[in-house]
């Protein structure tokens, strides 16, 4: 019964006055707003008004067991002078600076690998793909155990050939290298998949001229195949990078921040304010100031992109 | 779309939503049941995993005393329980009694956070707890908690590693200096023996700090007072075994209760822990024993007070202190703990104690007491984790040569004021 109402409205509203269109207009969205309340309710109850609440709280000094008091900016101005806050900073742009390239060159070269007309090539698309759909608490807990510097497989090996392994997540210097690297190799699967993709979207075409051209391999590669992938590795860059700043599990777990907080970075900061300090007010302050860093260096990125991205 | 699918969608969303409400209020404290009977929670750090038992045998005693009382125990590790704790406050649904430790006491008290049991005591006898005990949990002249359990921290020794070694056993006159001989001649590397271990840590730093005769903070309680001679020369004692007399934070390699292990499997001559361990030794293929441990200008000994507590908000105020006086003073409670070696009860009537001693293992239970005769209470500030996190980190950095030992004493006392200014 209802079917026939929807299907006479468009007639009555092209014979009708402006009134029974605001009205279907109305109605259209009311049905738009169906369709948008289970995402809308669910990001509104979790995400939209979790952030006004850390807003107000990153106003006070609030240690979660005693009622808030009001501090202002007190926090934000604590913070910028804060020389924990600027090595948390520091050391989550070193994980950034060693954990993107590594990710992106590692992806790409499986992604070409993978690419190629090759035995039992599905097989190795889903086994690369299957750390990252593993639990980073499970993935964390692997590395640490194979980077053991007492008892991990990691320096066992090495010792098999003379060499005395490094001491991976109980020396400051090896720690950050040590969270790089499972990150990585985490993380590797994804990066594939997205350029596997962009690999494919690049027609053959191009490859076959530019060798009547006479290009060689790598020149195909340099000035066909780049440039045409350049939106995939924008994608990669943009996600890994934000990642990147809110690198937290894999560190929480493998070195908690220590040792000497070699690898403190900002999100374990945030954690350790909160959960151990007793800071909420504080930690709130942080997060929001890496919201404005991960916004500005994204702004950046889109901005930049027109430079370098084909679309072709 | 037809009304029809309309209005299923919006039911679909209703639907979906309320199960995901009340699957959030699912976590609530379960209020009385309707039979009248009262469901109290109870959250501890100090049950699992070797006393689970143990307490639901007293549970099960106040229950049957209690026949309106169901009360439901849920066990925290410590290294998680704060954080728990802290975060079901701030969610509101805190559970109705809780363990606490003497070191976060006087943070929860002074928040407001716990029931002033004198206003649920009613004519309950204080006089059954040992006066030391209760007035620790005492703040702004009100009893905010119940002890419940003591523990001190003692010198366990492998007397066949002893007599392996033809070294004599430590007795109560040793100073650190028998200790570092003795550890020198025990540790043997090559067979993976070592010679002692104790922690590089805050906790065993203030306590060899006050045997080295020093103070952790000023009179005043208002500046570091451990970067001086007695804190260089405490440092120095628990930094210089590392690497010589036991294994370096590489060996060790993060391992989970890697000292247990090592003293469980007959390779630690000396080791530096608390009472609590007693239980998890008993069966052990070797003979041991404990003695109060070695001082250095004077004894101290680490002392580790638990109590029960009531949340402030909790609606069953009667019941919950009927339950931590149950938890920290009954006869149940007492033999329970005495018998199963689970820390010590703080009671009166030290007749009650006798029992503990009477256990064949370790033999020199006498120690436990000997070393309450001189104690080492923690020093205890606002920002409490953070002060034990960084004098930690920094004796740490000292351990692994990162820093000298004046070095990391230096910058822990200046981040320490900092926390106290």
């Amino acid at each position: 019964m209802t079917a026939v109402k929807t299907k006479a409205g468009p007639k009555a509203g092209a014979t009708a006055g402006p009134k029974a269109q605001g009205r279907r207009r109305l109605r259209y969205a009311g049905t738009v707003a169906l369709f948008l309340l289970p995402s809308a309710i669910p990001l509104t109850l979790f995400t939209l008004v979790p952030m006004a609440a850390s807003l107000w709280t990153s106003l006070h000094e609030w240690n979660l067991i005693q009622p808030m008091t009001w501090v202002g900016l007190g926090n934000y101005a604590e913070l910028l002078g804060d020389a924990e806050t600027r090595a948390a900073f520091w050391h989550t742009l070193y994980f950034i600076a060693g954990y993107l390239p590594l990710v992106y060159a590692g992806g790409l070269g499986l992604a070409v690998l993978l690419n190629r007309a090759m035995k039992g090539r599905d097989l190795f698309r889903a086994i690369y793909f299957l750390p990252v759909i593993t639990s980073w608490v499970v993935v964390a807990l692997m590395w640490k155990w194979l980077l053991n510097p007492a008892t991990g497989l990691v320096n066992q090996a090495l010792s098999l050939i003379g060499v005395a392994g490094p001491g991976w997540w109980t020396d400051p210097v090896w720690a950050m290298p040590s969270v790089i690297l499972a990150s990585a190799w985490k993380d590797l699967g994804f990066v594939m998949i997205i350029l596997l993709a962009g690999l494919q979207a690049i027609p053959k075409e191009y490859h076959e001229a530019a060798r009547v051209d006479g290009a060689g391999g790598l020149r195909r590669f340099r000035y066909v195949t780049l440039p045409l992938l350049s939106p995939s590795t924008f994608f990669v860059i943009v996600i890994s990078l934000i990642n990147g700043f809110q690198v937290f599990d894999q560190v929480h777990v493998m070195t908690g921040g220590g040792p000497a907080g070699a690898t403190q970075v900002v999100v374990e900061q945030i954690y350790d304010l909160t959960f151990r300090y007793g800071r909420a007010g504080m930690a709130s302050a942080l997060s929001w100031l890496l919201f404005a860093v991960v916004l500005i260096v994204t702004v950046v990125q889109v901005r930049a992109q027109r430079r370098w991205v084909n679309y072709g | 779309m037809t009304r029809t699918a309309k209005a299923a969608a919006a039911a679909l969303v209703v639907g979906l939503l309320a199960s995901a409400c009340s699957q959030g209020s699912a976590t609530r404290s379960a209020e009385s049941t309707p039979g009248g009977k009262v469901t109290l929670r109870y959250l501890t750090f100090s049950a699992a995993p070797d006393h689970v038992k143990d307490l639901d045998k007293i549970v099960t005693a106040f229950e049957a005393e209690n026949k309106n009382i169901d009360v439901v125990v849920e066990t925290a590790p410590y290294d998680e329980y704060f954080t728990k704790l802290q975060t079901s406050i701030a969610g509101g649904t805190a559970p109705d009694t809780f363990e606490l430790n003497y070191e976060n006491f006087v943070t929860y008290a002074a928040a407001g956070s716990l029931l002033d049991l004198g206003t649920v005591a009613g004519d309950a006898d204080p006089s059954v707890y040992a006066a030391e005990s209760l007035a620790a949990f005492k703040h702004d002249g009100k009893q905010y908690a119940l002890p419940a359990s003591f523990s001190t921290v003692v010198l366990f020794y492998n007397k066949e590693l002893f007599k392996k070694a033809g070294v004599p056993e430590p007795t109560a006159d040793w100073t650190w200096k028998d200790e570092q001989a003795a550890a020198e001649r025990l540790t043997d590397r090559k067979a993976k023996v070592y010679g002692d271990y104790q922690p590089v840590q805050f906790f065993e730093f203030y306590k060899t700090l006050k045997q080295a005769g020093g103070e952790f903070l000023s009179a005043d309680g208002k500046k570091s007072a451990f970067n001086g001679p007695a804190g260089i020369k405490a440092a120095k004692w628990l930094v210089g075994k590392v690497g010589k007399v036991m294994p370096t934070e590489a060996e060790i390699g993060g391992t989970a209760d890697y000292d247990t292990n090592l003293f469980k499997s007959g390779k630690l001559a000396m080791w530096h822990n608390g009472i609590w361990q007693f239980a998890g030794l008993k069966d052990v293929p070797f003979e041991w024993d404990v003695v109060v441990e070695p001082g250095d200008a004077t004894k101290a000994s680490a002392v580790f007070h638990n109590a029960v507590a009531a949340s402030a908000g909790t609606k069953h105020g009667k019941e919950a202190f009927a339950w931590a006086r149950f938890l920290s003073s009954s006869g149940t409670a007492a033999t329970t703990r005495i018998e199963s070696s689970w820390e010590l009860p703080p009671v009166a009537d030290r007749s009650v104690l006798a029992g503990y001693l009477k256990a064949p293992k370790p033999a020199n239970r006498q120690a436990v007491f000997d070393s309450l005769t001189s104690i080492a209470l923690p020093p205890v500030i606002k920002r409490q984790q953070e002060m034990q996190d960084t004098v930690t980190e920094e004796l740490a950095n000292a351990a692994a040569g990162r820093k000298t030992v004046e070095e990391a004493l230096t910058a822990a006392a200046a981040a320490v004021d900092k926390l106290l200014g």
